[in-house]
């Protein structure tokens, strides 16, 4: 083996090495970090006005591009729906399609995409910009807890934000496909309530539904904060860490959906 | 309703006697500190003490190891050998419920301020106090509108971060770092970026308030100028070490030639003016050879 050969194989064995090391020792930090959250969140928690000032932010200042999504969600699925279901002759059953498909997945889902979008990024842009501008280590120097002060009021904020805005979405979902199919494209609306009545039951399909959401809302809050708080005190440092929250927090929220799924329906029906 | 300021010494946690402040200790003592972020070496045995209740300044040149220096005396930084004493504490032996208790009694004002952006600045005064005593609204209100009264900013008690100049935001930074009367107050570039007025606005009221107080300071600064001024004593730090130091008159009569250098604003010096490389000649004729 030549002396170059050698050079590239050890050179690109190091980058190796140094890339799973280095995604170990992020994957225990943010770890750590998590249980720094946690073990913060009674204190956050004694101040609950912080904690709903992120609702606040977090939740309604999403409201409008999560309603005005479930509303075209909805609308697109009841149009789509009503095309396939039309060559069965089970164009009745259009309500319980369109409920199904976003109590289950659509509403937590991309409830959870936009949420990422719009106030993960947000959060990690606030936190690293206030860690750019020693605003954190201002916090440390007063000797105030800047995980409780700053990282866990945001973090349960999302948490409680996302099951809302998910049933919320949702709820437009069903309203845009009522719509739709029933104003627009002329179903019976006894039919389009009545089958969704009868065929979505709260356990398994609303429950599960809250839950995913709700273990959406967590992951990406996690990073969110996480992202904020490891970000480099530069410029560039913040742009990256609120690409990769975005980035990172779609990617979970698909995973865990499908982990999620297979676990929660199946041989449900 | 009296007003308590928290925590008091009974509600103190267990084992604070072993860290309880000595009230004739000197403010900071660092005694052969070395630092070093991996193997870059910031800091090579630093040794040095500020008095109570005077103004020490730490020159340099940027990159020298100022700013780590506060660091540490923070507890922001451990070092990785020799020790630091802050009222008589060992503070890298602390735990980090001593560590914030200590820090109490600290102030600190940041290059730039680190005002809160989503506070007005009567609220980022108000911050420590809301934070660390259970004092009425009243009580806060009059003593962050006095705090403010101070660095003349009382007017300005409404406004946004945003909308103060730099030398504002250092003052209301000041208010601040002042909010709990503190023991220490630490100062890391507060003369950066202002203009003359706000630069000679700043100078006086740290000496003011230094000594209305009570309290000890210590300056990090590049302003040989503004320094000479006001502080005590100086400490000239380059390459992590301690190259000369002195009360501002030894400063200016000094013959050293890293004082001189840094006293002149001279380019070339013992602090050099190019960084380290190769021969300018041979880097130039590489190619030709």
């Amino acid at each position: 083996m030549s002396a170059d050969v050698a050079g590239a194989l050890s050179y690109w064995l190091r980058r190796l090495g140094g890339g799973v090391t280095g995604a170990i020792g992020q994957l225990g930090y943010s770890t750590r970090f998590l249980l720094a959250v946690l073990w913060q969140t009674p204190a956050a928690f004694r101040r609950i006005h912080l904690t709903l000032r992120e609702v606040y932010f977090a939740g309604v200042l999403s409201l409008v591009i999560i309603l005005m999504s479930g509303l075209f969600v909805g609308m697109v699925l009841s149009l789509q729906g009503y095309e396939t279901l039309k060559r069965y002759g089970a164009d009745e059953q259009l309500g319980i399609l369109v409920a199904l498909a976003l109590v289950r997945e659509l509403g937590p889902v991309i409830a959870g995409l936009l949420f990422a979008s719009r106030a993960g990024s947000a959060i990690t842009a606030e936190i690293g910009l206030m860690k750019t501008t020693e605003q954190l280590a201002a916090m440390e120097m007063m000797a105030v807890n800047p995980i409780a002060r700053v990282v866990a009021p945001r973090f349960w904020g999302g948490v409680i934000s996302m099951p809302l805005l998910a049933a919320l979405f949702s709820a437009f979902g069903i309203f845009g496909g009522y719509v739709v199919g029933v104003r627009l494209i002329g179903i019976d609306a006894g039919a389009y309530w009545g089958q969704m009545h009868a065929g979505v039951d709260f356990w398994p399909d609303v429950t599960n539904g809250i839950i995913k959401s709700f273990v959406f809302g967590a992951a990406v809050s996690l990073i969110a904060v996480f992202e904020g708080f490891d970000a480099k005190p530069t410029a560039e440092g913040v742009a990256s860490a609120t690409t990769r929250t975005v980035v990172i927090s779609s990617l979970a929220i698909l995973a865990l959906d499908f982990v999620m799924t297979v676990f929660m329906f199946r041989g449900a029906r | 309703m009296s007003p308590t300021v928290k925590p008091p010494a009974s509600r103190a946690p267990a084992g604070i006697a072993t860290w309880r402040v000595e009230p004739e200790a000197a403010a900071v003592e660092l005694a052969d500190v070395t630092f070093g972020y991996d193997a870059r070496p910031v800091l090579k045995g630093i040794t040095m003490t500020i008095p109570r209740g005077k103004i020490v300044a730490i020159m340099g040149a940027s990159g020298s190891g100022k700013t780590t220096i506060l660091r540490l005396i923070g507890g922001q930084l451990r070092p990785q050998s020799g020790t630091i004493r802050v009222g008589g504490l060992s503070v890298p032996d602390l735990d980090p419920e001593a560590l914030y208790h200590l820090r109490r009694k600290y102030g600190m004002l940041f290059q730039f301020g680190a005002l809160f952006t989503d506070m007005s600045v009567f609220e980022n005064i108000a911050f420590p106090m809301r934070e660390h005593t259970e004092l009425p609204e009243e009580l806060i209100r009059d003593l962050v509108l006095m705090k403010l009264q101070a660095v003349g900013l009382r007017g300005a008690a409404h406004l946004m971060p945003a909308e103060l100049s730099g030398g504002m935001a250092r003052r209301v930074a000041l208010a601040r770092a002042i909010a709990l009367d503190p023991m220490l107050v630490m100062y890391d570039e507060p003369f950066a970026g202002l203009d003359p007025i706000s630069l000679g606005v700043v100078g006086q009221l740290i000496r003011r308030l230094n000594d209305a107080l009570s309290i000890t300071s210590v300056v990090v600064t590049h302003d040989v100028y503004e320094s000479l001024k006001i502080v005590d004593y100086l400490y000239f730090v380059s390459e992590g070490r301690i190259v000369a130091s002195g009360t501002p008159q030894e400063v200016r009569a000094s013959s050293d030639a890293f004082v001189r250098q840094f006293v002149d604003g001279a380019p070339d010096g013992p602090v050099p003016f190019h960084y380290p490389a190769p021969s300018y000649r041979d880097e130039l004729f590489a190619d030709v050879r």
